[in-house]
């Protein structure tokens, strides 16, 4: 085991299976000579060279669509789109082109490309650097969507993203780059669409998305002292999700919070929730609720920001509420 | 795969009269697709929209004869010729256009979405200029895998206006990639003419703006067409990067089937219609004595018999079982 953080696990994976896989190639924007914006690229230009580390001009739309038509071909390319409120430039290239052609030509067309992504607020990069976009591409089939939590999740899940024959949407959070967590030395894939009980707890059950793991760890443990049990789950892949052990862990607690820093509004929490009422009313002692992001632009002043996406604290006086 | 070997420069009377049987051959067989596919649709035998690319057969002919057999392609919605040209089969397209269980596409995609990628035919995209982007990409791909193969990128006028474009052809300049972006210029992007989208006199002129050479050409004339994407492909597969080609050509019937098109002046149809591709090319073969009118009429019957083949098979052809629909999403 290492202790290794956010970023040093994504481009560990990078690197690793590059050195596997001789058509694994990363395209995007400042991702070369200049290390990646959150530096989860560094080292791999000096190591792979500008043939397989491709500094890209400015241009989202053209770098999802060549990774499409390089995927396609032959190649695994691992396209990476700056923040993901970006993602809207590029968006017909994942949503109407990487999700569908496969379909449209009767399954002619293999397309394993990763488009690398980052979400998240918590550092005043105001509305247009900071949304947490995952329902977007959650919504259109043809595309996984992963969202890693800890530095082992982000090493394993982006390593099956790779291998993967079909296009993912790996959505990284950028106040995770700097937080340290243990990773295996040895080799290790996790496969999608099995979620990660994080905490065992009988009371109420907290499905997280991404930081809000953290988040949601903080106010279990807070709860415990009270003599309340959350349990914490997090589906780490929302396409495909584990719902089996979603349902599993209401069986048990009978109370559900799903939480996200994504606007409450169609957000994949509203997708969780109903899929729990339609497969698992009879458990549910109340209704269930999101703590997710208001439905308001990300704003700049720390005071505004920290009130528009859900705290620890939201999450502890929802608890406390479902519990009462 | 096979690779064809290059087909001597030169004008007419000095191209290999093979290649200009092959490109003729090409020109009927799209004509009589797209004749045929227009009576099916009236008569309501397809579902769908039909965006028909009579009048604009010599510029896939022309491209197609240029390209190996191992190059890629990307299409249009205005797609039907491009895909004759790289060589798919009427039936399995007139299938497709059924939404039978035999199409390309096994139903799934329709006029617009005929693809075969054993043929090199990477879809025919509904989104203008989408398959730009993929082009590019598919280019980068052969670059990478030193393939030697080639991309042409079909696309119209209106394409030349999408981000996607300007962005792709940038970035295939940047790094040096074998493609040939092929525009074919019907002169109207739906309704809009091109003097009302843009204020360059030719879209060869944007080229200038990535730093590689754009070219225009009659693209009712097969020849020049062909003359001048043997050389964009040469230069593109000998690493001297992309190419812009412009040909001007004219859509006969509307933006799609249905579309009385009368953003037109009729004198404007009329000029375009007496320019012919085919039956310029047609006059021209026989006056070189390359065929004979006897030999021309054979071919178009040949063509017309296979075609109704097709139509007969595609009629045949099971229709999808409703859960169909649930097969081939990526796994």
């Amino acid at each position: 085991m290492s202790q290794l953080y956010y970023r040093q696990a994504i481009r560990d994976a990078l690197r690793e299976e590059m050195h596997r896989d001789g058509r694994v190639f990363l395209l995007g924007l400042d991702i070369g000579r200049f290390g990646g914006t959150y530096k989860a690229t560094q080292g791999l230009w000096e190591e792979f060279g500008d043939e397989r580390v491709r500094d890209t001009p400015l241009s989202e739309a053209a770098i999802a669509g060549v990774a499409v038509g390089a995927a396609m071909t032959g190649m695994r390319p691992v396209a990476e789109i700056m923040y993901m409120d970006f993602i809207t430039i590029a968006l017909d290239q994942i949503a109407n082109q990487a999700a569908k052609l496969t379909y449209m030509c009767g399954g002619q067309a293999r397309i394993p490309v990763v488009f690398r992504t980052q979400e998240g607020a918590g550092r005043s990069s105001a509305a247009q650097h900071a949304q947490s976009l995952e329902a977007w591409v959650a919504h259109i089939p043809g595309l996984k969507v992963v969202l890693p939590a800890t530095p082992y999740d982000a090493k394993g899940l982006l390593k099956s993203a790779i291998r993967d024959d079909s296009p993912v949407v790996f959505i990284e959070h950028k106040l995770l780059y700097g937080v340290k967590g243990e990773v295996p030395d040895e080799e290790y894939l996790i496969p999608f669409g099995q979620a990660r009980i994080v905490r065992q707890g009988t009371d109420v059950t907290i499905v997280a998305l991404s930081r809000m793991v953290m988040k949601a760890l903080e106010a279990a443990e807070e709860l415990a002292r009270e003599g309340i049990s959350v349990e914490v789950v997090d589906p780490r892949t929302v396409v495909p999700l584990d719902l089996e052990t979603i349902l599993a862990s209401v069986e048990k607690t009978g109370r559900l919070i799903v939480t996200h820093e994504a606007y409450t509004r169609c957000g994949v929490g509203a997708e969780i929730a109903i899929q729990v009422v339609e497969n698992g009313l009879h458990a549910l002692k109340r209704p269930p609720r999101r703590v997710c992001g208001r439905n308001v632009p990300i704003p700049f002043a720390p005071v505004m920001e920290n009130y528009v996406i859900p705290q620890v604290a939201d999450l502890v006086k929802s608890v406390r509420e479902l519990v009462s | 795969m096979s690779v064809q070997t290059p087909a001597p420069s030169g004008i007419l009377n000095a191209v290999d009269p093979a290649l200009l049987v092959r490109i003729h051959l090409t020109m009927v067989r799209i004509r009589h697709f797209e004749q045929r596919a227009i009576e099916l649709f009236m008569a309501g035998e397809l579902p769908g929209f039909l965006h028909s690319c009579l009048g604009q057969e010599a510029v896939p002919a022309g491209v197609c004869a240029a390209l190996r057999e191992d190059d890629y392609i990307t299409s249009t919605h205005r797609g039907h010729g491009h895909v004759i040209a790289k060589g798919l089969r009427f039936d399995r397209m007139m299938a497709e256009l059924y939404g039978r269980t035999t199409g390309y596409c096994k139903g799934k995609g329709g006029s617009m979405h005929i693809a075969d990628f054993s043929q090199g035919v990477l879809g025919a995209n509904g989104i203008v200029g989408a398959g730009v982007p993929i082009a590019t990409g598919a280019a980068l791909s052969a670059q990478m895998r030193r393939t030697g193969q080639v991309v042409a990128a079909f696309f119209g006028d209106g394409a030349t206006s999408q981000g996607a474009f300007h962005e792709a052809a940038n970035l295939a300049a940047v790094w040096n990639l074998p493609i040939v972006y092929v525009c074919e210029n019907n002169h109207y992007a739906v309704s809009t003419p091109v003097s009302r989208q843009m204020r360059i006199n030719s879209v060869a002129q944007r080229a200038a703006a990535y730093g590689f050479p754009g070219v225009t050409v009659d693209g009712n004339d097969p020849l020049a067409v062909y003359e001048a994407a043997r050389a964009a492909v040469e230069r593109a597969r000998s690493g001297g990067g992309p190419t812009l080609l412009e040909c001007r050509t004219y859509r006969w019937m509307g933006h799609y089937i249905g579309d009385p098109a009368t953003y037109r002046p009729a004198e404007e149809v009329a000029w375009w219609k007496e320019r012919d591709p085919l039956a310029t090319f047609e006059r021209k073969l026989s006056e070189l004595s390359i065929c004979s009118q006897q030999e021309i009429e054979r071919v178009h019957e040949q063509v017309r018999a296979e075609l109704e083949a097709a139509v007969e098979f595609a009629r045949q052809s099971p229709v999808p079982a409703p859960e169909d629909a649930l097969t081939d999403l990526p796994q």
